[in-house]
């Protein structure tokens, strides 16, 4: 009877105190768990209902399973074909020339000089520009008549931004600007992680600036360079805003430019076809996610070494 | 001029330098002369990268009939002040700021307070399925946003808050870059640190607010101003929330405000201009003030 009257009172306080302490742990978990269960699981989750029911293209009538037959129809249909194409090729515009830029710039940067530090903060500067305010600005700068294209002589017809062969090139240019901020921050701190000793051996043993750039900087850089690599084409994939401002629905270049996201909104806010919408993202997640399980592989050998 | 400033600063750096140049040898003069060229290409790339912001400032300071003269003016002579003040009332600037900076305060201050708590939780509890629930934060960083809001558009609207604060702000409370960036400053922290706290009557509460997140303010303070930045600069999710809903008017950010000044004043580049560059400047100052800090949150990813 003593003993087991004693018993609870001489374990409980270490009881109650773990039991308190995993409540607080759920407690705390709870109000960031929770955004995340309604705002990303959910309609992560709910893309794949979406994509198997079909929207009457007359509005007001209730949307009907089809299965498997939208998902095929939107993955076969030209204008995902040729968004998905479209979005490769403006990739590849931006990432190589933002990294290999980014990459000169840190470099050049390196040197130990006086006044470094505003020559840094002017290369990244880039990274906060809005890809709203870098669009009104390189609209201006690429507009016919107040830009200033016809003082260089550059003057095509139709307009650089309205002209089916150099609208995607110049959106994409004022993304390789908006982008070389950050890309010149990756490489500058991927930079300075390449042990100086290493760089001097390498002189003392007569090898040339560009000798050492090419055999002992770039290969120390490679984890540094697939990083930029991903991120790149990650921010490269989910361009929108400037194609929204720059080129717009109304234009006649519009098909040439019309990248994945751009389509997927217009899917759904035009054309009211939230189930094609669906199938899109669902498209564009997989690629992402294809690149996001790279990324993570590098860290973790980032990681390795380390320790 | 930059290059004067260059030749002074070796100067100034190598007393060597200024000794007569008979007795300075070869080597050194190359040296100089490398440090000189160095500097050429520098404020060469650095012309390049800021010409079009400072095209975009000489622009938004002319006069409407100035636009487009050839050549160019590269200069504003007579700033027109007035276009900033066109864009401010007439472009409503003013009423895109404000819901700006409604939704960027309410992000920023919510995102620190989940994902401290959270990060805390990650980092010094122990409960049941603390490692699962973590790498479930961690998964939503590989769920673009572009691939969730056709789902949550309808969420929000369903919950009547279409074109509210509410759902301007409401998917991005919490973020899992921001759990993992503070669990990992969390971790940093001593055992034994905790442990005498506890001993001297700390609880979880005082630790977290006196210990935890003063140690780990470096940290705090990169997730404040990558939040900020992600959070003023969004353009998807507000152009797709907002618009007219019953009487009241559409509540567009900045960014979305600047989409409808180059369609309002498509004459008036010089007044769209200003106020992209009023949308600029919140940046531009919290670029000046905490770069270190943007450095440290962007390169989270990529330097241990």
């Amino acid at each position: 009877m003593t003993t087991l009257a004693h018993r609870p009172s001489s374990a409980s306080p270490r009881r109650v105190r773990r039991l308190k302490e995993i409540g607080l742990g759920y407690l705390l978990v709870l109000p960031a768990l929770a955004i995340f269960a309604v705002f990303t699981f959910y309609p992560f989750v709910h893309n794949f209902k979406l994509a198997f029911y079909q929207t009457p293209p007359v509005p007001g009538l209730p949307a009907h399973y089809v299965g498997l037959h939208q998902v095929t129809q939107v993955l076969s249909s030209s204008s995902f074909l040729e968004s998905l194409s479209t979005t490769f090729i403006f990739v590849a515009l931006i990432v190589p020339i933002s990294l290999i830029a980014g990459l000169a710039l840190a470099v050049v940067a390196h040197r130990k000089l006086r006044g470094m530090s505003v020559y840094r903060m002017i290369f990244s500067s880039t990274v906060v520009s809005s890809v709203a305010v870098a669009a009104v600005v390189f609209g201006t700068l690429m507009n016919p008549i107040v830009g200033l294209l016809p003082w260089l002589g550059i003057n095509p017809t139709p307009p650089l931004l309205e002209n089916t062969t150099w609208a995607l090139p110049s959106v994409a240019l004022m993304t390789i600007w908006q982008f070389l901020g950050l890309s010149f921050i990756i490489m500058s701190a991927g930079l300075q992680s390449v042990p100086e000793e290493v760089l001097e051996a390498a002189r003392i043993d007569g090898a040339t600036a560009w000798t050492r750039f090419w055999r002992v900087t770039v290969p120390m850089l490679s984890p540094t360079i697939f990083f930029g690599v991903v991120v790149g084409t990650i921010f490269a994939f989910q361009s929108f805003g400037q194609i929204d401002i720059l080129i717009g629905a109304q234009n006649a270049a519009y098909r040439h430019v019309d990248v994945l996201i751009y389509n997927i909104v217009n899917t759904l806010t035009q054309d009211n076809n939230p189930g094609a919408a669906a199938v899109m993202s669902i498209a564009l997640f997989l690629i992402t996610l294809v690149l996001t399980l790279l990324q993570l592989r590098f860290l973790e050998r980032r990681v390795q070494y380390a320790d | 001029m930059p290059i004067d400033t260059a030749t002074a600063a070796t100067a100034s750096a190598d007393p060597a330098d200024t000794a007569p140049l008979a007795r300075v040898n070869p080597a050194r003069r190359r040296r100089r002369s490398r440090k000189v060229g160095s500097y050429l290409l520098l404020t060469v790339a650095a012309i390049v990268i800021l010409f079009p912001i400072y095209i975009s400032v000489v622009d938004s300071l002319l006069k409407s009939d100035q636009l487009g003269r050839q050549p160019p003016p590269f200069f504003p002579f007579h700033p027109q002040w007035g276009n900033y003040s066109v864009a401010w009332t007439q472009g409503h600037l003013s009423a895109y700021l404000k819901n700006s900076a409604i939704m960027t305060a309410t992000i920023v201050a919510a995102q620190l307070v989940t994902s401290i708590l959270a990060a805390y939780a990650f980092a010094f509890l122990r409960f049941p399925f603390r490692r699962t629930l973590f790498l479930v934060c961690l998964a939503t960083l590989m769920i673009p946003f572009e691939v969730t809001f056709i789902t949550n558009l309808t969420t929000v609207t369903s919950l009547g808050w279409f074109n509210t604060y509410q759902g301007l702000a409401l998917p991005f409370l919490a973020t899992g870059f921001g759990i993992f960036l503070l669990r990992q400053a969390f971790l940093q922290i001593p055992r034994d640190l905790k442990e005498a706290a506890r001993l001297d009557g700390y609880g979880h509460w005082r630790f977290m607010a006196r210990v935890a997140v003063p140690l780990a303010r470096p940290s705090v303070a990169a997730l404040t101003v990558f939040a900020f930045l992600a959070a003023w600069n969004q353009y998807l999710w507000p152009l797709v929330v907002t618009g007219p809903r019953g009487t009241s008017p559409p509540l567009d950010t900045v960014q979305i405000g600047l989409k409808e000044l180059i369609g309002t004043q498509a004459n008036n580049v010089n007044v769209a201009l200003a106020g992209a560059i009023i949308a600029l400047l919140p940046l531009v100052v919290l670029l000046l003030i905490f770069q270190k800090q943007l450095v440290r949150s962007l390169t989270a990813g990529a330097v241990k």
